[in-house]
This record gives structure tokens, sequence and C-alpha cells, in this order.
């Protein structure tokens, strides 16, 4: 076997991750591997485990059993590699006090900024221009989670890990997500994210996993 | 592409919660003074306002009400991020941890324990305090409220699993907080009295030293603990 | 060093643990018993008086080992509690947590009795002395982590959060005894400490002490493994080997059942 025939290890990997909670199995022994360029999307019904699995592969919860790797390099639970990873969560991450500018502005010294991006940019990508000075307590769900995409776009990690990340947001808002999506995993990023099926992305290598109903 | 430097990171989480404390939440932000004006007040309410009496206990009064006003904004250190994601954004964004809830400690102190330290001798004078205690009580006040702070924001981080934590808070936060109490209090009565307060001044400043690298390490275990 | 790093690991796996305490629980129960009744007949029946404090220095045989045992207990769940985030072991958590109300119990017990051997020396049954002072800050700290255990949803991360909370406090308590013992001697310069350090006991007396000391730590066993043991068989409930012990028909033939994801590929 010469060079060229061992592949380049995933960027990402899971082998046998699964997760239970007080005897309750959340979601069964899983495998599942993102190379650059790839979008995986995490598919199931309410309460199959989506929202945890995301967690477990942000290292928010460590797996009651399975391994997890970066670039073939197994990781030590908890332990993920600094800036290589930017998660969207069921809650934004964002403080209502503050402006849409002034939570980015939090956001870039604490992951640091996309080369050639500035918080203006961000925010006009995400369609969110006019509103820099407004807290965002005054602003809907939809506004807070554009911030919120905005806030994705600043950060120069290669995976993402989305939780429902078309929830509250218009076809427009919908639109956005797609192209950031695109452009993300063209330019070597890769994406995982979960969703209940309204996702209109056209990326040429999308994989999905299903999350399956859980033994009773 | 770069990720931050964590002093950097740091840096703008004290910067971000020092602009919510301290003028985007301004309503909430004299509460802790005020609490201690009005716990400073019960005392001589409830004891009689003897001033020979008050006098002698004007210190430990002063120091039992800094403790208990430290105690009030101790749940919202964490509670905030933890409803609404920033939390889950600190322990993902690869930074070390413990430096980002020292940033918390800080943000804390800054906010509670700086306002209490300067306040405590004018509580103090207001309880007839021997005026020659009063520089010790502002050193010890400037040595223990930071204590207080780091203690407490690493209980804080523990109960952050909760939904309401409340009394469950302060009865994890009293019993640490003790030492500082017995030391702080202590040096008061012995400036008071005329006698030497460096002993328990040197306590207080060989805790404060031994809680500065430990504290954020705790606390950082506890907000992994609470995240998961 | 070897045999015990195996034993250790082997206890790490809850059947094991299960076996092991089972067939210890009866000889701990058994020893601490008799050991009990031995110490305390000699103790309270046939050791000489002090010549200072008559009989009513007897209840020291009960104070001074749950006051030991009250330490103790502490320092076992801290350390299990430090194992249990270090190196994620189940049973560790669940031995921090197991041993909590029972170490609780030796420091209510301890504060009890030196309330009332302090009743006879000073006339009152509470005083401020640096002991007791430090004991009743124990029950708090003890309070502490098994309300900090009860108040969290998910039971692993309770008792994890329980056992952060046990370590902080064993560093801790040092400082705290050390503070207390500070501010006693400066308010009451001229006390006599009401309860007698173990240190100036006479060997004829010292017998029975040793005995409780090694009794109350049997029971302590026996206590905290026949919790662990409840504690494990509840976070174990759907597993084969559980369901083995109740008698009733196992699910699988590996130890944990199994629903594969089903996985599929679009492009």
């Amino acid at each position: 076997m010469t060079a060229f025939d061992s592949p380049a290890p995933p960027l990402f990997a899971a082998r046998g991750l699964g997760f239970s909670r007080d005897g309750e199995i959340i979601f069964a022994p899983l495998d599942l591997e993102v190379w650059s360029g790839d979008a995986l999307v995490i598919e199931g019904a309410n309460g199959a485990g989506k929202t945890t699995l995301l967690r477990v592969l942000a290292g928010l919860l460590d797996p009651t059993e399975g391994c997890l790797s970066w670039q073939g390099v197994a990781l030590a639970d908890g332990q993920r590699i600094a800036g290589s990873i930017a998660m969207l969560g069921h809650h934004l991450g964002l403080k209502v006090d503050l402006t849409p500018i002034e939570n980015l502005r939090f956001r870039i010294a604490l992951g640091g900024l996309r080369h050639g991006m500035t918080a203006a940019i961000a925010l006009r990508s995400a369609g969110l221009q006019g509103y820099d000075d407004v807290p965002l307590r005054s602003l809907s769900a939809g506004q807070r989670k554009r911030t919120a995409l905005a806030a994705l776009l600043l950060s120069p990690a290669t995976l993402w890990l989305l939780d429902e990340p078309y929830a509250n947001l218009d076809r427009e808002g919908q639109r956005v997500v797609d192209r950031m999506l695109e452009t993300h995993c063209l330019r070597g990023g890769a994406a995982i994210f979960s969703s209940h099926g309204l996702f209109t992305p056209a990326l040429s290598r999308m994989h999905s996993l299903q999350l399956g109903g859980v033994a009773a | 592409m770069s990720p931050g430097a964590p002093l950097g990171a740091a840096l703008g989480l004290l910067q971000r919660d020092l602009l919510l404390l301290l003028w985007r939440q301004r309503a909430d932000a004299l509460n802790p003074l005020l609490f201690a004006l009005m716990v400073a007040t019960l005392f001589p309410l409830a004891l009689g306002p003897e001033a020979q009496m008050l006098s002698r206990v004007a210190g430990g009064i002063v120091w039992v009400t800094v403790v208990l006003a430290s105690l009030l904004s101790l749940d919202a250190v964490f509670r905030g991020d933890a409803d609404d994601g920033s939390l889950d954004q600190l322990a993902t964004c690869g930074q070390p941890l413990a430096m980002l809830a020292g940033a918390k400690m800080l943000a804390h102190w800054i906010g509670t324990g700086l306002p209490l330290t300067l306040a405590g001798p004018l509580l103090a004078y207001m309880l007839g305090i021997e005026r020659a205690a009063v520089p010790t009580l502002l050193l010890a006040l400037l040595l223990g409220t930071p204590l207080l702070s780091m203690v407490g924001a690493c209980c804080a981080a523990l109960t952050v699993a909760m939904r309401r934590s409340g009394m469950l808070l302060a009865l994890l936060v009293l019993p640490l907080t003790i030492p500082v109490l017995i030391f702080g209090a202590g040096a008061v009565d012995a400036a008071s009295t005329g006698g030497d307060p460096s002993a328990p001044l040197l306590f207080l400043a060989a805790g404060l030293a031994l809680a500065l690298p430990l504290a954020p390490l705790g606390c950082a275990a506890a907000i992994r603990i609470g995240t998961a | 060093m070897n045999r015990f790093t195996l034993w250790f690991h082997k206890m790490g796996s809850p059947p094991t643990f299960y076996a092991f305490a089972e067939r210890w629980r009866p000889w701990l129960l058994g020893g601490a018993l008799l050991l009990t009744t031995v110490a305390l007949v000699w103790g309270f029946g046939y050791a000489p008086a002090d010549y200072l404090q008559g009989d009513s220095f007897r209840i020291m045989y009960i104070h001074v080992p749950a006051a030991w045992m009250a330490q103790f207990v502490f320092f076992v769940m801290a350390v299990s509690g430090f194992v249990a985030i270090v190196w994620r072991i189940k049973l560790a958590e669940i031995m921090c947590i197991a041993s909590a109300p029972v170490g609780a119990a030796f420091t209510a017990i301890a504060l009890a009795t030196g309330s009332l051997w302090g009743r006879p020396t000073w006339g009152t049954y509470w005083v401020w002395d640096g002991r007791l002072t430090s004991t009743l800050i124990l029950l708090f700290l003890y309070f502490g982590v098994i309300g900090l255990y009860r108040a969290i949803e998910d039971r692993r991360k309770a008792a994890r959060a329980a056992g952060l909370l046990s370590i902080i406090g064993m560093i801790n308590i040092p400082i705290i005894k050390y503070s207390v013992e500070w501010w006693n001697t400066l308010h009451q310069p001229a006390s006599i400490n009401v309860i007698k350090g173990s240190s100036s006991i006479d060997a004829s007396m010292l017998w029975p002490l040793l005995l409780m000391a090694i009794a109350t730590k049997l029971y302590y066993g026996w206590s905290a493994l026949s919790r662990a043991q409840l504690m494990v068989l509840e976070s174990e409930r759907g597993k084969d080997w559980v369901r083995e012990l109740a008698g009733l028909p196992m699910v699988g033939s590996s130890s944990r059942p199994v629903e594969p994801a089903t996985r599929s590929s679009t492009t």
C-alpha cells in the first residue's frame, strides 16, 4: 500500500458513541464521520436525542460509551482543540441586554475572528443591518437568530455544530442559512446540524444520520 | 483564521460583564449596597442604640453585613449565562475555562465586593467604630471580599444546574466564608482595642494567595459539571 | 501494587462491587455490633472514673469516635469525589454520596454528645467552644453536600457536583478548624477545654476508645456499602445482571441492550 492509497483521516469522527442518562438510553451507539466540505444532517423526531448528540459532539456532555477524534487524533472526554468548533445551540448564547454589535464583539474576543470578516459584514450577510444599536431584547426571535448566525460567520472554526439552525427563521432567513452552509463547506469547512426536515441546502456532499426511536 | 488569545478572551468577558452589571442593568447595581445599609440598620434597631455597646460590635456587624450582601448577587454570576446559552459558548470556545471563570469572579468583585469594601467604613462609622480601626477594616475588607467572591462563585457554578438555587446557595457558601469572617472581624477587633491586627490580616492575605490559583480551577470544574 | 490496582479496577464494575458488598456486609455489621457492645460495657462499666469529671467523662466513648468519624467520612467523600471527577468512575460517585448521610449522622451524634458532656461541667447545653463550633460548621458542610445532591435532577451530574463540593469542603476544613480555634483563644483566653483531648487520656481508659474507633469504622463500612448497593441497583436497573438478581428474564446476551441507529447516505 502506497501513500496514495491510505485515506486522509476524517476531520471529525465518532466511533460507538452512545449516551444514556439515569438508565435511559438517549441514543444508542453510533458511528459518524465528516471530512472537510461535508455536511451531516441529524434527523429525528422530537425527543430522539438530536440536541444531546450535538452537545456530546461539542464536548459539553461526556458520552457514556464510544470515542471521538479530530483529524485522526483521539480526543479525551471534554477535550477540544481551541478554535476548532463553533456551536449554535438551542439557546443562542447572546445577552439580551447588549446590542448585536456588542454581542459580536464579545464573540470575537472569545473565539477569534475569521480572516477578512468584520462584525458589520457578518451582520449584513445575516440580513440584520440597521439594528446595530438596538439591544437584543427589542428584537424578534428571528432577528436574534440572525445575530447568532452572524456570530457563526465571524468564527474561524472549521466545524460547525448547529442545533436547529432553521428554527425561528422566515423564508429569507432560511435561505441565509442555506447560503452560509454552502459557502462554509465550499471553503473546506464542515457542518453537523440537526433538523426536522425543512431544509434545502444545495450541498454536494451531504449525509444524513437518523436517530431512531429508543427501545421501550 | 485565528482563535483569540486567552487573556483577550478573559478581558472581553470581563468587559462584557461589567458593561451589563454596571450599566445595562444598573438598576440592580446598587442592590448589594442598599441591602448592606438595611442590614446594618437592623442591628441598632434590635440591640438598642447605646453608643458604647454598638461601638464594640461595630466591626463584627459590618463583616456579617458584607458577607450577607455579597451572597445576594452570587446567584446571578452564572445563572444568566446558563439560561441564555452563554455558558455553553464559554465551555466550547476552547479557551482555558479557568481564566474565564477568573474573569467572572473579578467582575463579581468589582460589581459587589469593591463597593462593599468602600462602603464598609461608612457603615462602621454609623455604628460608632473606633476611628483607629477604620484603616484596618478597609484593608481587611480589601483582602476578604475577593475571597468571598471567589469561593462564592465556585458554589454558584455548582448550583447553576438547579432551577432555583435560592437558600441552597447560601447554605453552601456561608460555612466556607467563616474563616474570612473570623479573621476579618478579628483584625478589626484587635485594632479597636489597641492590639496588633497583623496576624489575622496575614491569614487573610495567605488565604487570598491560596485562592487565587485554586478557585478559578475549582470554578471551571464546577462549570463543566454544570453544563453536562 | 499490581494486585491492588487490579482489585481496584475490578471494583469499578458494578456487578463485582455488588457481590463484594453483599459478601462483606454481614461481617461488617456483626463486627461493629460486637465491638460496640464490648467497648461500651467496658467504658461505661469497668474503666476507672476520671478524677476531675467523675463519671460524666464516659460520654467521651461515644463522642470522640463520632467526632473522628465525622472528619474521616468527609475525607473519604472528598477522595472518592476526586476519583469520580478525574477518572469518571461511577462507583466513586456512588461511594461519595452513600457516605454522606452516615457522616452527617456521626456529626450530629458528636454534637449531641458534646453538648451533653458540657452540661455537667459548664452547666449549660451549649458553649461556643472551638471544637463544638467546628463540628457544627462541619454539619453545615454535610447538609450542603446532601442538599446539593438532592437538588439536581440528573443523578450523575448531582453526584459529581456533590463530589466537587466535598473536595472544596475538605480543603476548607483545616482552614475552618484553625480559624475557629484562633477565634476561640482570642475570646476565651482562660478557657479550659471542656472536651478532653485524646493525648491526656490514661492507658486504662484508652482501650474502649480504640475499640469504639474500630467499631464505628466497621459500622460506617456497612452503612455506606449498603446504601451504595441500593444506588448501584437503581442506576443499573435496565442491565442484565440486575434482572438476573431480581429473577427476571434477561433481555439480551450482552450486558447492555443495544438499538443501533440506522444510517443512510445521500448525495
